[in-house]
C-alpha cells in the first residue's frame, strides 16, 4: 500500500500526478484525430518546430510555454498553407523546414552557458519540477481545447472522414484542419513540460492507437484513449520514483505497454483474437487494417 | 475547370433538366471525377459557373449529395455504418447540434430500404463492397437531396448491388430529384439514364441517351480505345 502512497506525501509528486492525469486526457482526446486523420508525422514536425521559442523563452527566463505558443501557432498556419498549395510535396517540405526549426533551437541553446543540462531538462521534460501554476495553465488550456473538440466532434468527424463530402455541405473544410493543427500544437506545447519535446508524439498517437484497436466507434475511441494516457501517465510516474528512472520516458514506456497489450489482447483487433479465428476457420471481416485497404471487394459475405 | 497545374478538365457547358440521371461516359482521366467534384464544390473552378435552378450550388446547403468511389473512402475510420448515413443529416442539424433519435430512425430507414436493416451497428469494414456502396447510397437519402453525384458506383459491384443502386436511382428521379452519375458500365447507360454526358478532358457531347449516346460519339470520346468498344452490343442498336 505505501508503494503507492509514499510517493503522494511530497508536493511535487502530487503536482506531477495532477498534471499527467490532465495533459494523459488531453492528449489521448487530440491524439484519435491524429491517428485517424494519419497526422502523426505532422504531430512530430510540430512538436520539433516548437523547439526554438521553447529555448527562446528558456533563455528569456520566461514561462517556455510562452514561446512555445508562439513557434506551434506559426508551425500550424505554416504547415496548414503548405498543405493547400500544391507546389511541394508536403511531406519533403515538412522534413526540411521543421527539422532545420530545431537545429536552431539547439544552436541557439549551444551559445549559453550550462547547454547539457538544460538541453536535457528541455527534450525530455521535467515533470517533477512543475509549478502548481504550471498544472493550472494546462488544466486551464486543456480545458479549452476539450470544449473545442466537444463543440465541432461532428464537424472534425466528418472532414476526417469525408472531406469531399464535408466541402460539399458547405463546411470550412480548411478553417477546420487549421483548427485542428492548432489544437495538435497547443497539446504538444503543455505536454512538453511533462515528457520533452522528443516523446510528446508517443503520449499522443500511442494511446489513441490502443485505443483504436479496443473499438470501432469514434467516442469509444476517445474515451478509451484518454483513459489510457492518463494511466499511462500516473503508472509511469509510480515505476518511476520507485525504480529511479527518468520520469517522461518511463511514461512513455508505460503507454507503449498498454498499446503492446492492446494489440495482443484487443477483443477482435487483436493478435490472439486473429489466430483464434484462423484456428475455428472463421472468416471474420473484423481486422482493421490500419492502411484503409479494405476486404471483400465486391463479394457478398 | 483547373486541378493541380493541368486544366483537367475544359469546356463543359450543358443544361440538365431536373429528375433527369445524367451518364458521365469517357475513357479513364477523362475528367469523370473531376467533374462530379467540381459540381460538389471540393475542386476549385478555373472559370465558369455551376447552378442549379439558377441559384449557385453553394446555397443549396446540404442538399447536394456525394458518394464517393470506393478508393477514396478511409474503410479504417472508426465509424458504423449508422454514424456513416447519420453524417448526412449533420448540415439540416447545424453547428453544436447532435443527431439524436429523428436521426438515427432516418439513417435505419434509409439502410433498411437499401436492405441493409439490422447491420446498422457494424463497422464500415464489414461489409461487402456493393454493401458499402448502399451505405453511402443511403446516406445520400437522408440528405433529403435535390442533386445526387455518383462517382463510379458500379466498380466491383456485382449484379444485385447493381440492382438496388438502379432502383434508388429511379426512385431519385421519380421524385425529381437529379442525378450524376460517372460510369464505366457502357452496356447499362441505356437502360438507366435519360442524358449522357461524353468527355475527354473536354466535353465531347451532350443530351438525351437516345439521341447522344452514338458509335460516332463514342469513338470521339474514346479515342484509340474505340476497338475495345466496338464489341459492346448496343452499337448494334445504334442509328
Amino acid at each position: 500500500m505505501s508503494w503507492f502512497t509514499e510517493p503522494l506525501q511530497y508536493g511535487f509528486m502530487q503536482r506531477a500526478m495532477l498534471e499527467v492525469v490532465i495533459i494523459g486526457a488531453l492528449c489521448g482526446l487530440v491524439g484519435c484525430f491524429v491517428v485517424v486523420r494519419g497526422l502523426a508525422f505532422i504531430g512530430d514536425a510540430l512538436a520539433h518546430a516548437v523547439f526554438p521559442g521553447v529555448v527562446l523563452s528558456y533563455i528569456a527566463g520566461q514561462s517556455i510555454l510562452v514561446g512555445a505558443f508562439g513557434f506551434g501557432t506559426l508551425t500550424a498556419l505554416g504547415i496548414g498553407l503548405l498543405s493547400r498549395s500544391r507546389r511541394v510535396s508536403e511531406d519533403t517540405a515538412i522534413g526540411v523546414i521543421f527539422a532545420a526549426f530545431f537545429a536552431l533551437g539547439v544552436v541557439i541553446l549551444s551559445r549559453q552557458g550550462g547547454f547539457r543540462r538544460d538541453l536535457g531538462s528541455l527534450l525530455f521534460g521535467n515533470i517533477l519540477g512543475i509549478s502548481t501554476q504550471d498544472v493550472v495553465v494546462t488544466a486551464v488550456i486543456a480545458g479549452v481545447v476539450g470544449l473545442i473538440v466537444a463543440a465541432l466532434l461532428k464537424e472534425f468527424t466528418l472532414a476526417a472522414f469525408d472531406p469531399v463530402m464535408a466541402r460539399t455541405l458547405g463546411y470550412p473544410v480548411f478553417g477546420l484542419d487549421l483548427l485542428l493543427l492548432l489544437l495538435v500544437s497547443a497539446t504538444i506545447v503543455v505536454s512538453l513540460q511533462t515528457v520533452g519535446n522528443i516523446l510528446v508524439l508517443a503520449l499522443i498517437v500511442t494511446p489513441a492507437a490502443a485505443a483504436r484497436l479496443l473499438t470501432d466507434r469514434l467516442l469509444r475511441m476517445i474515451g478509451l484513449s484518454m483513459g489510457i494516457a492518463a494511466a499511462a501517465g500516473v503508472s509511469g510516474l509510480y515505476v518511476s520514483y520507485h525504480a529511479g528512472t527518468a520520469a517522461g520516458a518511463t511514461v512513455v514506456l508505460c503507454a507503449t505497454v498498454l498499446f503492446l497489450a492492446a494489440l495482443v489482447f484487443a477483443p477482435n483487433h487483436g493478435l490472439l483474437a486473429g489466430v483464434m479465428h484462423r484456428r475455428h476457420g472463421r472468416h471474420h471481416a473484423h481486422h482493421y487494417h490500419p492502411a484503409g485497404e479494405e476486404h471483400g471487394g465486391g463479394q457478398a459475405r | 475547370m483547373r486541378y493541380g497545374h493541368n486544366l483537367a478538365l475544359c469546356e463543359v457547358t450543358a443544361e440538365v433538366p431536373a429528375g433527369s440521371v445524367v451518364g458521365l461516359i469517357g475513357p479513364n482521366g477523362s475528367g469523370k471525377s473531376t467533374l462530379l467534384k467540381a459540381v460538389a464544390g471540393s475542386v476549385p473552378l478555373a472559370g465558369g459557373s455551376v447552378t442549379f435552378g439558377g441559384k449557385p450550388l453553394r446555397e443549396l446547403g446540404g442538399r447536394v449529395a456525394y458518394v464517393p468511389q470506393r478508393e477514396e473512402v478511409n474503410w479504417g475510420f472508426p465509424v458504423t455504418a449508422l454514424d456513416v448515413v447519420m453524417m448526412g443529416r449533420y448540415r439540416a442539424l447545424g453547428w453544436l447540434r447532435w443527431p439524436g433519435r429523428a436521426e438515427r430512425r432516418a439513417a435505419e430507414a434509409a439502410l433498411a430500404t437499401l436492405g441493409l436493416e439490422g447491420m446498422a451497428g457494424r463497422h464500415i469494414s464489414q461489409f461487402s463492397g456493393g454493401q458499402q456502396q448502399r451505405i453511402f447510397l443511403a446516406r445520400a437519402m437522408v440528405q433529403e437531396p435535390v442533386l445526387v453525384l455518383l462517382d463510379e458506383p458500379f466498380t466491383g459491384v456485382d449484379v444485385q448491388n447493381r440492382r438496388v443502386f438502379h432502383e434508388q436511382v429511379r426512385r431519385f428521379a421519380r421524385a425529381g430529384v437529379t442525378v450524376l452519375v460517372a460510369t464505366h458500365d457502357l452496356d447499362e447507360v441505356r437502360s438507366t439514364t435519360t442524358h449522357v454526358l461524353l468527355l475527354n478532358r473536354r466535353m465531347v457531347a451532350f443530351g438525351r441517351t437516345a439521341t447522344t449516346f452514338t458509335p460516332a460519339n463514342l469513338r470521339a470520346a474514346f479515342g484509340g480505345q474505340v476497338a475495345v468498344f466496338e464489341q459492346v452490343p448496343v452499337f448494334e442498336e445504334a442509328p
